[in-house]
């Protein structure tokens, strides 16, 4: 028997399982190793904090996510020894693979800032990217009575990259609705040097803070907290003093990603972009937040990448060449506030741009627009999620980008030295 | 060396100033570049940054971020900060001819 082992059984590994199920060879088997039980859909998180009390939809058993003929080892994994092909779990137990897929994602390191984790965590210092963070907040956020409201990116590469920003959106209409906005004040504190890494996108997404009166605060790197006096500080001694901050922790990849030597300084999976391919090895793949690609770590992204992860394994048990087609390809729902919402398109390449997605010049969703249409795109996502893409039920959105229906088209500057240092131009 | 003086050695530079081909760099256009971002005189701490940057780029073929360069060049965050205030990461990069780590979507 041969066997396929896919370590993480979130978004990327229960795509890539299902996809696979019933589609390997005869001698294969198909094993998912995840420790934990219950399968958690993490876009839903972003709502917990304004009240939002729909929990046991955003929570399922993990045992119903993933296929029947899929073996589940309910371990967590310590290393992977890729002399001997071997993934050893808890315990010691050993697992032999033939093929493997890194599907572990990323995790919030809030021990990486000095000063975050204390007598404050949970207090007057939260997270939303966890659900005993989120619905922490929920709590903090039911009785704040107003004040200075800090959000702050600590440190790039985050999952879903606007989900602070959308945080902030959210928080102005929460706080008007409790008809307390005029006693709080918003600011958005990030080392990035706009409100998004995409220019086009910080534009648009920069006028929708001033409307919204959020102070951004540009390029500040936090060094720590000083939690009991209620300051945070960045590497170039600006403080910014708050009631409520709220942090997106540094983010990492899995702790057996570090310790086998696989990952970058940041624990992530140094990848193929177009093959996916883990960088200096044949029979390992790599999809989602354990990557190292330029892309956003997002669900969208690992969806997109798990019909190229399924294609390739399927090419190399057939003994056919990997397809390299894996374009950096996201999309987004942006929630604006008021019911409303937009969407954007990007890839490596190009710039997210205004237009229609899936359907080029039809939609039925704006890119780059505000419309309310979009806003029920992302409450639709949850279904989606759960109904077709968890299930690798195919979807009509294709994985690749199409540039048909976009207005206008700015191509990234790609880097001009090649591996050997030689200008990719001559 | 002014912009001017920048096209008469033929370099190329995009809008946010970051050169376009990393080929093209020598040190006395870092100095240049430096100079252009103020940046002082370089120092020997910055160069151990600046050539961190440019092998670190050839190797892995895009250019390190922040914390890439605080682990592994030898030069802490904190006097990274010095070195290269405000954006060290987008600094040390404009500095050593790459262009801007793209600090990840
Ligand atoms: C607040 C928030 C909002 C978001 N909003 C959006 C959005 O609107 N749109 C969007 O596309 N994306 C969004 N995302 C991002 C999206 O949820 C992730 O990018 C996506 O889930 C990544 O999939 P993954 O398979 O790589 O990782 P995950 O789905 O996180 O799965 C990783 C799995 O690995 C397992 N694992 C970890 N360590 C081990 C170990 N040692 N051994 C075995 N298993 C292990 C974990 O238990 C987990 O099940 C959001 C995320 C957050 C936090």
């Amino acid at each position: 028997m041969k066997n396929l082992v896919i370590l993480g059984g979130g978004t990327g590994g229960t795509m890539v399982a299902n996809h696979l199920n019933g589609e390997m060879p005869k001698g294969w088997t198909i094993t998912v190793v995840d420790p934990s039980k219950s399968h958690l859909y993490q876009p839903g998180l972003l709502f917990l904090p304004f009240g939002a009390r729909d929990e046991d939809r955003m929570v399922k058993p993990r045992a119903k996510t993933l296929q029947s003929g899929i073996d589940w080892v309910k371990k967590s994994v310590e290393l992977v020894d890729t002399d001997s092909q071997e993934v050893v779990l808890e315990g010691d137990e050993r697992l032999h693979y033939d093929l493997l897929v890194l599907a572990s994602g990323s995790q919030i390191r809030p021990e990486e800032t000095p000063g975050l984790l204390g007598d404050e965590w949970r207090q007057s210092i939260h997270d939303f990217y966890t659900l005993e963070g989120a619905q922490a907040l929920r709590e903090t956020l039911a009785t704040f009575e107003g004040g200075r409201l800090v959000v702050d990116v600590v440190e790039m590469p985050i999952k879903c990259p606007v989900a602070p920003l959308e945080f902030l959106f959210l928080a102005d209409d929460f706080f008007k609705k409790r008809g307390i906005r005029d006693r709080v004040e918003l600011v958005y504190a990030t080392p990035l040097d706009g409100a998004f890494t995409k220019p086009v996108c910080s534009n648009v997404l920069s006028y929708l803070l001033a409307e919204k009166g959020i102070r951004l605060e540009t390029e500040f790197n936090a060094a720590e907290v000083d939690a009991e006096g209620h300051v945070l500080s960045s590497y170039d001694e600006r403080r910014i003093p708050y009631d409520l901050l709220v942090s997106v922790p540094t983010h990492m990849g899995a702790p057996f990603i570090e310790a086998s030597g696989l990952g970058d300084e940041l624990a992530f999976v140094p990848t193929d972009h177009h093959t996916l391919l883990a960088e200096g090895h044949n029979n390992i793949f790599v999809i989602g937040d354990a990557t190292n690609v330029p892309a956003s770590k997002a669900g969208s992204v690992a969806h997109f990448q798990s019909e190229i992860v399924t294609e390739n394994i399927l090419h190399t048990v057939n003994g056919r060449s990997l397809h390299d087609g894996f374009d950096g390809h996201a999309n987004c729902f942006i929630e604006t506030g008021g019911g409303k919402g937009l969407l954007i398109d990007f890839n490596y390449f190009v710039e997210p741009m205004p237009g229609h997605y899936p359907l080029p010049a039809v939609g039925p969703f704006t890119l780059l627009g505000e419309s309310r249409r979009n806003h029920w795109g992302k409450l639709a996502f949850r279904w989606i999620y759960w109904n077709a893409l968890l299930p690798a039920r195919p979807l009509p959105v294709p994985n690749r980008m199409s540039l048909v229906g976009k207005k206008s088209v700015h191509v990234h500057q790609d880097l001009p030295i090649d591996r050997a240092g030689k200008s990719k131009a001559a | 060396m002014s912009a001017i003086a920048m096209t008469e050695h033929n370099v190329d530079l995009n809008e946010e100033g970051f050169m376009t081909d990393a080929l093209q760099w020598t040190r006395e256009i870092a100095e240049a570049l430096a100079a252009e971002a103020g940046i002082g005189p370089l120092t020997e701490k910055h160069w151990q940054v600046i050539h961190f940057c440019r092998d670190d780029a050839v190797e892995q073929g895009t250019p390190p971020g922040l914390r890439r360069i605080s682990k592994l060049s030898g030069v802490s965050m904190k006097e990274l900060y010095q070195l290269f205030p405000k954006g060290p990461g987008k600094l040390a990069a404009k500095v050593s001819g790459l262009p801007k780590p793209k600090g990840c979507i």
